[in-house]
């Protein structure tokens, strides 16, 4: 349905519960490691200072968090980088206690509470806290959520010709919200991605648009599926797990009930990721 | 890469001052606001609202009834005018369902219904059974019931960038057909009155007890309001055309505006040199002009040094009132129209101007020519959007 178009992952980040830090995801996906004992809650992002870090909403921590180790990987500065953030809900945990004080005593919303829990506060933040003024956008395709937010960044990237970061998150409901969005754990995601390949490029992503009739959207192992299972957002994780194993795989992913957005992931060898490699093995 | 032009080939928007084109023309000639006191929360709040009160009577129509909630019954009635629907139905027969992408832009969507939930929580903690519908409770919820509403079955995305969104929608919409990525697309945005915004807003003590006065010196805060708006983007065509636009960020705080601009100057910078275009060639500026202290201080000082004086600019909100993510929309709406008519509204409400405002800022109605039109949009967590439009060029 569209012809095919290619950009390069030049950095990665993730955080999830179940897989807290690439390094540590990467193993556990390929097989080569046990996940944590106990799921963890959430990462200390070095981004912010010490007294923030706590008061961080976790949809903030956990998306600062990849957002700076994707583009420490890619050697890029946040501030030359537009972004696109993507969250199946937002902040459910913000939503919830805001919706309950709401619903009891109005009068006592908290300024804060109401500014952290707009769609945007992790992009407002991002900014914020590394100075970007390059655009940011947040959005949201319900259960398409990771699909159409990286084709808009991958969109952003081929039309513009700059560099952009994509953040993916949804984190655990709590309370009434989520009887209706039981999500579950934190799922958290980033990318940078460029229009041309490049000494840092790690994988070529050539995608096209597809009708559901022509392939179906891809799943993760078992084993590894079961990590993430019930995050809202969770749908994004064959990407990851084909870029852990680091060979070539189509990985589809679904953009609304008959289209899906087909990538070819293919690994790109350079220097820097040999000498990454080998630094691994070592 | 620079924009490519794209025209408009249908667009609407509805709101208290008036439900469609015509009516919101009207209004506006007539320097008549739509704004009134707020009878909309059960709990007080001194303040006024633009309140479209004809949705408390209209439920969806049966096929769509799944999706109830206020924000899918304004966005309902905001379809069904200017002959919108018929627009949308021969580009999805002309280009295919799959091939017409669908991009709103929202700062709550139906969190009304989740609101409600809470309110009448049952004694085990669930939402009472007629509200136990999860798309509904989702801030996706808008994209998913337009696109079913518009039989549409392509790309959907709802953008919330707060007072960006459903500015930030075109920038996407062209990025996506110049990529081949769609043929056509349906912008917009739609946002309702809830209590999360009156009483949020009311805690950044940012809401008017007064009807809104935009750059008005004695100004006491905003006006919160409701909308929808739609337009209909295709590569070719008569009519108006997208020539520019420009996104940005401030980077300087969540709710309170970059102190010189910074941001919001680089967007419209961005969208004139997208558009090729230079100040003097834009004949009117519809503000961001919200009427809190900071915004309007930091955007008259913005157009006082970059546009001519031959720019005129106002904020429409004395009539609308703040419609946070369909602002976007409902502007560009009445950018169009004043492109369209040669109409061009003053600022309603204000007794006199901010001595940070140039001669472009004008409390009253104008007429002449208007050749390009800009739209400016400055939202919470310093998301900035400026469109610019223009007549169809040769």
């Amino acid at each position: 349905m569209s012809a095919t178009q290619a950009l390069y992952i030049e950095g990665i980040g993730f955080w999830a519960s179940s897989l807290p830090g690439w390094e540590a995801a990467r193993a556990i996906l390929r097989g080569e490691a046990a996940p944590p004992a106990t799921p963890q809650t959430r990462p200390a992002p070095a981004l912010l200072p010490p007294a923030e870090r706590r008061r961080a909403p976790d949809t903030v921590a956990v998306s600062l968090e990849v957002a700076t180790r994707a583009c420490e990987m890619a050697k890029r500065d946040p501030k030359q980088m537009s972004s696109v953030f993507a969250s199946t809900h937002g902040d459910l945990a913000i939503s919830d206690n805001l919706c309950d004080t709401l619903a009891k005593t109005p009068s006592l919303t908290s300024p804060t509470k109401f500014h952290n829990s707009v769609h945007n506060a992790a992009a407002g933040y991002w900014t914020i806290a590394t100075g970007c003024m390059k655009p940011y956008t947040s959005l949201s395709a319900y259960t398409f959520t990771f699909g159409e937010g990286l084709l808009e960044a991958a969109s952003q990237a081929l039309s513009e010709g700059d560099p952009v970061l994509y953040v993916a998150f949804d984190i655990e409901a709590r309370g009434p919200v989520g009887t209706m969005q039981p999500s579950r754990g934190v799922f958290a995601g980033a990318l940078v991605l460029c229009a041309e390949p490049g000494e840092r490029s790690m994988a070529k992503l050539a995608f096209d648009l597809s009708d559901s009739d022509h392939a179906q959207p891809s799943q993760a192992r078992a084993a590894n599926a079961a990590l993430v299972e019930g995050n809202a957002i969770a749908n994004g994780l064959p990407l990851f797990e084909a870029l852990a194993d680091g060979v070539e795989r189509l990985v589809v992913q679904p953009l609304a009930p008959h289209l899906n957005l087909r990538m070819q992931v293919t690994p790109v060898v350079t220097a820097s990721t040999v000498a990454q490699s080998r630094i691994q093995r070592a | 890469m620079s924009a490519v032009p794209l025209s408009i080939a249908a667009y609407t928007a509805s709101c208290a001052a008036g439900i469609g084109r015509r009516a919101l023309l009207e209004a506006l000639r007539a320097r008549r606001s739509g704004l009134g006191p707020n009878t909309f929360t059960e709990a007080p709040l001194d303040t006024f609202i633009g309140r479209v009160s004809a949705i408390e009577s209209q439920p969806l129509p049966e096929p769509l009834q799944y999706w109830e909630c206020r924000n899918n019954r304004l966005a309902w009635l905001g379809l069904q005018q200017d002959g919108f629907l018929e627009a949308v139905r021969v580009a999805r027969e002309k280009y295919g369902p799959g091939r017409v992408a669908l991009v709103l832009g929202t700062s709550t969507s139906s969190i009304g219904a989740t609101e409600e939930g809470y309110r009448r929580l049952t004694s085990d903690g669930q939402y009472p059974e007629e509200l136990r519908r999860p798309p509904v409770h989702t801030v996706h919820s808008l994209g998913s019931f337009v696109q079913q509403a518009l039989g549409l079955t392509g790309i959907s995305v709802t953008v919330a960038t707060a007072c960006s969104s459903s500015a930030k929608v075109f920038p996407q919409a062209e990025r996506l057909m110049r990529l081949g990525l769609a043929d056509a697309a349906v912008v917009g945005g739609v946002d309702t009155l809830c209590y999360s915004v009156l009483f949020g807003f009311n805690a950044l003590e940012l809401v008017s007890a007064e009807p809104c006065r935009p750059f008005d010196p004695a100004r006491k805060g905003i006006s919160l309001g409701e909308a929808a708006g739609f337009a209909l983007l295709e590569r070719a065509g008569e009519g108006p055309q997208l020539l520019g636009y420009g996104e940005s960020s401030d980077a300087h705080h969540m709710s309170s505006p970059h102190p010189e601009g910074l941001g919001a100057r680089n967007a419209i910078q961005d969208a004139l040199h997208r558009a090729g275009l230079t100040p003097s060639d834009i004949d009117y500026v519809n503000l961001h002009g919200t009427a809190s202290q900071k915004n309007d201080e930091v955007e008259a000082r913005i157009v006082a040094t970059l546009f001519p004086e031959s720019t005129r600019a106002s904020s429409t909100k004395g009539w609308t009132g703040h419609a946070l993510g369909a602002a976007g929309i409902l502007e560009a709406v009445i950018s169009l129209l004043a492109l369209e008519q040669g109409f061009m509204p003053g600022t309603l409400n204000t007794r006199e101007l901010d001595e940070h405002c140039g001669p472009q800022i004008r409390l009253e109605n104008g007429e002449g020519p208007v050749r390009n039109v800009m739209s400016n949009s400055f939202g919470f967590g310093g998301s900035n959007c400026v469109l610019l439009f223009g007549g169809a060029r040769q």
